[in-house]
C-alpha cells in the first residue's frame, strides 16, 4: 500500500471530510470490520431464533402477542430516523453545522420513539405473562430483538455525546469521521430492524410459511 | 456477614491444595508490593507499562502473562497426571479432578495460546510491515487490559467462590442452574466474555495495521507470511467470536436471569449451545494454529538462508484452511446423532483440510532442502513440530472418518490427538517464535545451549506424555475419568505418561532458568540482526526505538531487508539527518487500564448476582468510554530532534 505514506504527509483534498485525514480514515475502515462482528452477533441470534422458534412450550404463541399496530409504528420510526441520519450527514458534508444538528437530534427523537414503543410492547407481553422463562421461542424472541433494542438505545447515548462534540468543536475532520462512523452504526441497525420485521414478526404471524 | 463469607469460601476453596496456593499467592503479592515500594517503582509501573499503549509493550505485558497462565495451566496438568499415575488413585476427589480439568482446558486455549499469539503479533506484525504502531493503539491496551482482567477473574475462582468444573467446553446441561448452582461456572462465562471482547478488538485491529498500514511498495503478496497468517487469523476471529459470545451470554442468563435457551425444560435446547460453540471452537483451532504456521514460515528460511518456497502456494493454503475451517464444526458431536448425511459431509470436509496442511508441510521441507540449516533453539522446535504436527494430522483424519470417530469419540486417543497438534503446533510455535524474536523484544539473545536442554526435555516429555495415551484411548480409556481401577491394561501406560508430563515440566523450569539468565548474561544484541535475517524488523535497532522506524522503509522485494542487503543497500538505509520528520504518536493513556478494571468489577459482581458491585462496575465502563471519547488530546507529534539524538546514539545517522 504505497498511498499510506503519501496520504500521511499530505491530505487528499478530493475525498469527503471524514476520509480527509488519513488516521481517521483508518478508523473508518476499522469500524466496517466491527460491523462485520456485529453483523454475525445477530447472524447467531436469529439462528438461534431460527432453530428455537416452535418451542413455545407452556409459553404463548406468536399469533397470541404480536400485532400489526406496533409493529408497524416501530418500523416506521427506525425507517424515517435512518433517513434523517442520512440528511445529517448531508448537512455535514456541506459544512452546515446547524442543519446538521438538527437532523441529528430529530434522528434521537425518532430513535428514543422507537425504544419507548419496544419496551411498551415487551412490558405488555409480560404482563400477558409472556416471560422469557415461559419457552425457548420467548427466550430466543426477547434476546434477539431485545439485544437490537438495546444496540439502538446505545446508539442514542452514543449521539448524544456526538451533539455535544460537535457543538464544542464545530465541524472537524475528526468529529466528522464520529458521525459518519455513528450513521454507519444507525443504517446497519436499520438493515438488522428489515429482517426482523419480516423473519420474526411477519413469518411467525403467518405461522412460519415465510422463510 | 457469616453467609457472606460462606459464599465467598465454600469447602471447595479450603482444600489442602487451595490453601497453599493461597499462601503462595499471599506471599507473591506480598513481595512484589514489596519490592515495588522499596525501590520506588509505583511511577515507573504505571507510566511505562499499565498505562502505555506502546505495540512492543503491550507485546510483553501479553508474553509475561501467557508464560504465568502457561504455569498456571502446567501446574493443572501435573495434579491431573499425578491423580492418574496410578490405579484406584485418591490425590485428588472426583470432583476437585473436575474441576482442574476445566481450568486446565480454558486456561491454556484462552489465557496461555491465545496471548502468547498476540504477544508476537504485538511484537512483531507493525515491524514486520514497517508501521509506527498498530492501526488503534489505545485499543490495542483495550484488549490486552480486557485479556488481562478477565483471566484475573477466571484465575481468582479457586481461591473465592469456587473453579468451574464442567469441563472447557461448559456444555449444557452440565452448566445448568439447577444442577450446578455453584458460582463457578458464572466466573468462566463472564471471565470469557470479557476476553473476548478484547479478542474480537484484537482481530479488527490487525485486520486494519495490516491491510492500511504497511509501507510502501509492500503490496499483498509481497508480505511476509507471518503478516499473512495474522491477517486471516483476524478475519478468522472476526467471524468466530460472535457465536462465542452469544453462546456464552446465553447460558449466563439461563444461570442469571431465567431464561430457557438450553434448559432441559421450557423447550430448551441443549444441543444448540453445542453447534455455537463449536462454530467459534473449530476456527479457534487454526486461530491458534495458522499464526504459528506464520512463525514457522519465518523461521524456516533465516535458519535454511533460502526463501520460502512456493511462496503464493503458501498463501494459497492459509486462505483454504480458514474458509474450510467454518466448515467443520460437526465433527465435534458426529456421536449426536446429526444422521449419516450431514456426518458425512462434515467429515469429507474435515478430511479436506489435510490437503492444504499437507501442502505447507512439504513447503517447509522444500524450504530446507538443500539450504544451510543452523540449528538454533528456535528451528528445532520448527524441527519437532514437521513430525508432531504430521501425527495429528493423519490422526485428525482418523476421527474424521464418522465410523472410526464412533469408537474413538471422548477416549484418549482424542486427547492425544489434540495436545498433538495444539503443543506440538501452537506450543513449539510460540517458542520458537519466543526465541526468535527475544533479542528484537529485549535486546539481548536467550542462551542457546540452556534453550536447546529446554528443548530436548520438553520434547521428549512431550512424546513420552501423549504417545501413550493414543494407546490408551485404543485400550478403551475414555476423556475426564477421574480414576481407574488395575487390570485394564491402562497402568503401565498411565504411569509412563504421568514421568513424561513431569518431564514437560522440568523443561519448562529449563526455559525459565533461560530467560532468568539470559536476563543478566546473555549476549546483548547490537547488530539490530542477530540472525542473519530477512524481514523488516531486522533493519532497525534491539530493542526498537518506541517510533520503530525513523524513516519508512521502501520495500521492492518479498524479503525486503534481505534485498536490501544483498543488493548493497542496507547502508543507505542508515537515516539521513534531514530526512527525518516529525512522527505521529499515540499518547499514554489511563483509560484503557481502568476500562479493564471496570469490567472486572462488573465481571465479579454478576459472578455472586451482587448487583450493586455490578452496576458500579457498570458506571466505572461507561464512564472509561465517556472519558475516552471526550478525550481530543491522545496523540502528539515526536520531535525530530528526539529521533536525531536516538538514531545517533545508536551509530545510525548518516553523516
Amino acid at each position: 500500500m504505497s498511498q499510506a505514506v503519501r496520504r500521511y504527509e499530505e491530505t487528499e483534498q478530493h475525498l469527503p471530510i471524514e476520509f480527509a485525514d488519513y488516521h481517521e480514515s483508518v478508523k473508518i475502515t476499522g469500524f466496517w470490520f466491527f460491523l462485520a462482528t456485529d453483523l454475525l452477533l445477530f447472524a447467531s441470534l436469529f439462528g438461534t431464533f431460527a432453530v428455537m422458534r416452535f418451542d413455545f412450550a407452556q409459553g404463548a404463541t406468536p399469533a397470541q402477542l404480536f400485532h400489526y399496530g406496533p409493529l408497524i409504528l416501530e418500523t416506521l420510526l427506525l425507517l424515517t430516523s435512518s433517513f434523517t441520519c442520512g440528511l445529517a450527514i448531508y448537512q455535514m458534508r456541506r459544512n452546515n453545522q446547524k442543519g446538521m444538528l438538527m437532523w441529528l437530534i430529530v434522528t434521537i427523537l425518532l430513535g428514543m420513539g422507537f425504544v419507548g414503543t419496544e419496551v411498551h410492547e415487551f412490558v405488555s407481553y409480560v404482563g400477558m405473562g409472556a416471560t422469557w422463562h415461559k419457552s425457548g421461542f420467548l427466550s430466543a424472541f426477547f434476546t434477539l430483538v431485545g439485544t437490537h433494542g438495546a444496540h439502538v438505545t446505545v446508539g442514542i447515548l452514543w449521539a448524544l455525546t456526538l451533539v455535544v462534540q460537535l457543538v464544542q468543536r464545530g465541524i472537524t475532520p475528526r468529529t466528522s469521521r464520529k458521525l459518519f462512523t455513528f450513521a454507519l452504526y444507525w443504517h446497519f441497525l436499520d438493515i438488522v430492524w428489515v429482517f426482523i420485521f419480516s423473519f420474526v414478526y411477519l413469518s411467525s404471524m403467518t405461522g412460519g410459511r415465510i422463510a | 456477614m457469616s453467609h457472606i463469607i460462606a459464599e465467598l469460601f465454600p469447602p471447595s476453596t479450603l482444600r489442602l491444595f487451595e490453601l497453599i496456593a493461597d499462601v503462595l499467592i499471599v506471599l507473591t503479592t506480598v513481595s512484589i508490593v514489596g519490592v515495588l515500594t522499596y525501590t520506588k517503582k509505583w511511577v515507573w509501573l504505571w507510566r511505562e507499562w499499565l498505562t502505555s499503549v506502546d505495540h512492543k509493550r503491550i507485546g510483553i505485558m501479553y508474553l509475561i502473562a501467557a508464560l504465568v497462565m502457561l504455569f498456571r495451566g502446567g501446574v493443572d496438568a501435573l495434579l491431573l497426571r499425578t491423580q492418574l499415575a496410578f490405579p484406584n488413585n485418591h490425590f485428588l476427589g472426583p470432583e476437585h479432578y473436575d474441576e482442574i480439568f476445566t481450568t486446565h482446558g480454558t486456561i491454556m486455549i484462552f489465557f496461555m495460546a491465545m496471548p502468547f499469539l498476540f504477544a508476537l503479533f504485538n511484537v512483531a506484525v507493525p515491524l514486520m510491515i514497517g508501521a509506527r504502531d498498530v492501526a488503534f493503539p489505545r485499543l490495542n491496551a483495550v484488549s490486552f487490559w480486557l485479556f488481562a482482567f478477565g483471566a484475573l477473574l477466571l484465575n481468582i475462582s479457586f481461591v473465592i467462590g469456587g473453579s468451574p468444573n464442567a469441563g472447557w467446553t461448559a456444555y449444557p446441561p452440565l452448566t445448568e442452574l439447577r444442577f450446578n448452582p455453584s458460582v463457578g461456572e458464572n466466573y468462566y462465562f463472564l471471565s470469557l466474555l470479557i476476553a473476548g471482547i478484547g479478542t474480537t478488538i484484537t482481530g479488527i485491529n490487525f485486520m486494519v495495521t495490516i491491510l492500511r498500514m504497511r509501507a510502501p511498495g509492500m503490496t499483498l503478496m509481497k508480505m511476509p507470511m507471518f503478516v499473512w497468517t495474522v491477517l486471516v487469523t483476524g478475519a478468522l476471529i472476526i467471524f468466530a467470536f460472535p457465536p462465542l459470545t452469544v453462546s456464552l451470554a446465553l447460558t449466563l442468563f439461563d444461570r442469571l436471569f431465567g431464561s430457557s435457551f438450553f434448559t432441559l425444560g421450557h423447550g430448551g435446547m441443549p444441543m444448540m449451545f453445542v453447534n455455537l460453540f463449536w462454530l467459534f471452537g473449530h476456527p479457534e483451532v487454526y486461530i491458534v494454529v495458522l499464526p504459528a504456521f506464520g512463525i514457522f514460515s519465518e523461521v524456516v528460511p533465516v535458519f535454511s538462508d533460502k526463501k520460502l518456497y512456493g511462496y503464493p502456494i503458501m498463501v494459497a493454503s492459509v486462505l483454504a484452511i480458514t474458509v474450510l475451517s467454518y466448515g467443520v464444526w460437526v465433527h465435534h458431536f458426529f456421536t449426536m446423532g446429526a444422521g449419516p448425511g450431514v456426518n458425512a459431509f462434515f467429515g469429507v470436509s474435515t478430511m479436506l483440510i489435510a490437503i492444504p496442511t499437507g501442502v505447507k508441510i512439504f513447503n517447509w521441507v522444500l524450504t530446507m532442502w538443500g539450504g544451510r540449516i543452523r540449528f538454533t533453539v528456535a528451528m528445532l522446535w520448527q524441527l519437532a513440530f514437521i513430525p508432531a504436527f504430521l501425527i495429528a494430522g493423519a490422526t485428525g483424519v482418523l476421527l474424521a472418518t464418522v465410523p472410526v470417530d464412533y469408537q474413538m469419540h471422548n477416549s484418549y486417543f482424542l486427547i492425544a490427538h489434540f495436545h498433538f497438534a495444539l503443543i506440538g503446533g501452537t506450543v513449539f510455535g510460540v517458542l520458537s517464535g519466543m526465541y526468535y524474536w527475544w533479542p528484537k523484544m529485549f535486546g539481548y539473545m536467550l542462551n542457546e545451549r540452556q534453550g536447546k536442554v529446554a528443548f530436548w526435555l520438553f520434547f521428549i516429555g512431550f512424546l513420552v506424555t501423549f504417545v501413550p495415551q493414543y494407546m490408551l484411548g485404543l485400550e478403551g480409556m475414555t476423556r475426564r475419568m477421574y480414576t481407574y481401577p488395575p487390570g485394564l491394561g491402562w497402568s503401565s501406560l498411565n504411569l509412563v505418561s504421568t514421568i513424561g508430563a513431569f518431564t514437560q515440566g522440568a523443561g519448562f523450569l529449563v526455559i525459565v532458568y533461560n530467560v532468568l539468565w539470559s536476563m543478566r548474561y546473555g549476549e546483548r544484541d547490537l547488530t539490530g540482526d542477530p540472525w542473519n535475517g530477512r524481514t523488516l524488523e531486522w533493519s532497525i535497532p534491539s530493542p526498537a526505538p518506541e517510533y520503530n522506524f525513523a524513516i519508512v522503509p521502501v520495500v521492492h522485494d518479498r524479503d525486503a531487508w534481505w534485498d536490501m542487503k544483498q543488493s548493497g543497500k542496507s547502508e543507505a538505509f542508515k537515516v539521513k539527518s534531514s530526512a527525518i520528520r516529525p512522527v505521529h504518536m499515540p499518547k499514554r493513556s489511563a483509560m484503557p487500564f481502568l476500562l479493564g478494571l471496570s469490567f472486572f468489577v462488573v465481571g465479579f459482581g454478576m459472578t455472586f448476582s451482587w448487583w450493586v458491585i455490578a452496576i458500579i462496575g457498570g458506571l466505572g465502563v461507561l464512564a472509561s468510554l465517556l472519558y475516552g471519547a471526550f478525550d481530543y488530546d491522545d496523540f502528539e507529534e515526536l520531535d525530530p530532534e528526539v529521533i536525531r539524538r536516538t538514531e545517533a546514539g545508536l551509530g545510525r545517522l548518516q553523516a
